[in-house]
């Protein structure tokens, strides 16, 4: 190949050369080498006599149909169709911060497997015989969410300064985890475990967005990011799990107990060191792959429409009422959870320039059903609730019930301007990011405020 | 002379296998040396050369190295293998067969 001394038969080529790498069946070397063809008959055609741009045109010719030319290629290496993760080179960035960024990721997946292993320092060992002391439930997500933070404040570049402000959130949580007098099996220590990972999230949130929590787009993202991070973080769990099965199974074959193993160590550093695994894979695969949580959000809401809506069909056909037991409100609860997810990560991928089509008609359908199955679960709920008494747990349940209920009740509104064209789709994805830090605060408020006020029961 | 799709494509194969025979060369290269031979008769797409040269490096018929050409730029040089050259001498004796076989017909008219 030879350089050009002609200014615009360089540019001409860089333009050919970034089309021709837009093609998904043809890779660097490719490029490269088709390239290096282009100007060996770039070579002859200008010693012939040609000026630069027309034999530009003439070579360009030459080498033929672009989209032919990439069928060729894919029926040649047809793997190339399905998109490869970790060993798709990007074009646009060096090789060497990709490979940093792995010694980087490596580095904090085994720092946060270690951290598992600090407390056993301190004497709270983890054993496959006694149960595992409360501590590192209370704890486990302090046990990684720093780390992730610091994995993104790398990766974003945040100055050491403002991530000190960082550290706040994280110590704070570390001091309402473990300060507080828990009596034994108190409810509000379950709470406290519950719900310390939500509070704490968004402050990986903020490092995701490099703190700038209100510019566009990023809070979304950062929705997007955490839906795809529990999809991976279960795949990532699901092959953990054959680990583990063959690790005990292959030992007890030479009669070998691995147990001491599997349980203090493989599982505790596996499930923590897989966090800051899979939001790599996530950060990495986000332009790769097509992101899972909208597909399945698309494959769930018809059937959980259906769902909902023949339940209140049977209860209103056979006149059952709702059987009033202590788990009710909080199955109830993780209804509305799933559904506000739907909503969540149908809005995610949504355009929302794009007008209403039929699938946000069905999105209406299932907020108003599960408004409708929640106002009769709360009525029921309501009618007895003096017969319960407060306890720590009704309190949470009731408190995330009536949080869930009013996005779900404002988006069935929105959504029903948007179906009217009394309004966009963007009112209705602004409003489900703006609610996001209103779950975070009420699981605040619950590590914060109920072991006191309940006395730590 | 136009000719058909079909014809260049199954060429394709033999005529790049035979060219690196020769000597180890690059994609340019052969493609000029195919307009050489054929003199101007066989006319290939350019591209479509290299997805042909990718599935013969896969079986292993050619061997491919990334070396630096005179001009400084890297370059891919393609090497024909022992495989090959056997994959060559078998294609080599089904073209004689073809080339037979229609010399034979034609003969005959010129002679009839």
């Amino acid at each position: 190949m030879t350089t050009f001394a002609d200014r615009p038969l360089e540019e001409q080529i860089a333009q050919w050369r970034a089309w021709v790498r837009r093609r998904q069946a043809l890779h660097g070397p490719d490029v490269e080498e088709l390239e290096g063809h282009l100007r060996d008959q770039l070579v002859a055609l200008t010693e012939a006599g040609l000026a630069g741009d027309e034999a530009f045109l003439v070579a360009v010719k030459r080498m033929g149909n672009l989209d032919a030319l990439s069928r060729e290629f894919a029926r040649a290496h047809s793997e190339r169709l399905w998109k490869q993760l970790v060993i798709a080179p990007d074009a646009d960035r060096p090789a060497h911060t990709a490979y940093t960024e792995t010694l980087v990721v490596l580095g904090l997946a085994v720092a946060a497997a270690l951290a598992v292993k600090v407390p056993a320092l301190f004497g709270l060992r983890l054993s496959p015989d006694d149960e595992v002391p409360p501590f590192y439930f209370r704890n486990a997500s302090l046990f990684v969410f720093p780390l992730l933070a610091v994995y993104f404040m790398w990766k974003r570049g945040w100055n050491a300064i403002s991530s000190l402000w960082l550290a706040l959130p994280f110590a704070a949580a570390a001091v309402f985890a473990n300060a507080y007098p828990f009596g034994t099996d108190a409810d509000t220590e379950v709470l406290t475990i519950l719900h310390l990972p939500f509070a704490l999230w968004i402050a990986v949130g903020f490092a995701y967005v490099r703190g700038r929590w209100f510019d566009d787009g990023g809070r979304m993202n950062f929705v997007r990011f955490s839906g795809e991070l529990v999809i991976y973080y279960v795949l990532i769990a699901l092959g953990g799990g054959v680990l583990t099965f063959f690790t005990m199974t292959m030992f007890l074959a030479i009669g070998m107990n691995a147990g001491w193993f599997v349980g203090p160590w493989l599982i505790p550093c596996g499930a923590a060191g897989a966090v800051i695994i899979g939001s790599w894979l996530v950060e990495a695969k986000q332009s790769v792959i097509e992101n899972m949580a909208p597909v399945l959000t698309r494959l769930f809401t018809p059937l959980f429409t259906i769902l909902l809506l023949a339940f209140l069909a049977t209860m209103a056909w056979t006149g059952n009422p709702i059987n009033v037991k202590r788990e009710v409100l909080i199955s109830f609860d993780l209804l509305l959870a799933v559904v506000v997810g739907l909503v969540l990560y149908a809005a995610s991928a949504r355009d929302p320039q794009a007008p209403p089509d039929f699938f946000d008609g069905l999105q209406l359908l299932l907020v108003v059903s599960a408004l409708v199955v929640d106002g009769v679960a709360l009525w029921a709920i309501a009618a007895r609730i003096s017969e319960f008494g407060f306890t720590p747990n009704r309190v949470a349940a009731l408190g995330e019930n009536l949080i869930l209920l009013v996005n779900l009740a404002w988006s069935a509104w929105l959504y029903a301007c948007f179906l009217r064209h009394r309004g966009s789709f963007a009112v209705l994805e602004r409003w489900q990011i703006a609610y996001l830090p209103v779950y975070c605060v009420w699981a605040a408020l619950v590590v914060v405020m109920f072991p006191p006020v309940f006395g730590y029961r | 002379m136009d000719m058909s799709k079909d014809l260049i494509a199954a060429s394709a194969t033999p005529l790049v296998l035979a060219i690196l025979a020769e000597g180890d060369s690059y994609g340019y290269a052969i493609i000029k040396r195919v307009t050489e031979l054929s003199g101007g008769h066989l006319q290939w797409t350019d591209g479509m050369l290299y997805p042909v040269l990718h599935r013969l490096e896969r079986q292993g018929h050619v061997a491919a190295k990334w070396s630096a050409s005179e001009n400084g730029r890297r370059r891919k040089y393609y090497r024909i293998t022992k495989k090959g050259r056997v994959q060559l001498a078998a294609q080599r004796q089904q073209w004689q067969a073809v080339d037979g076989t229609l010399r034979g017909i034609w003969m005959k008219e010129c002679t009839a």
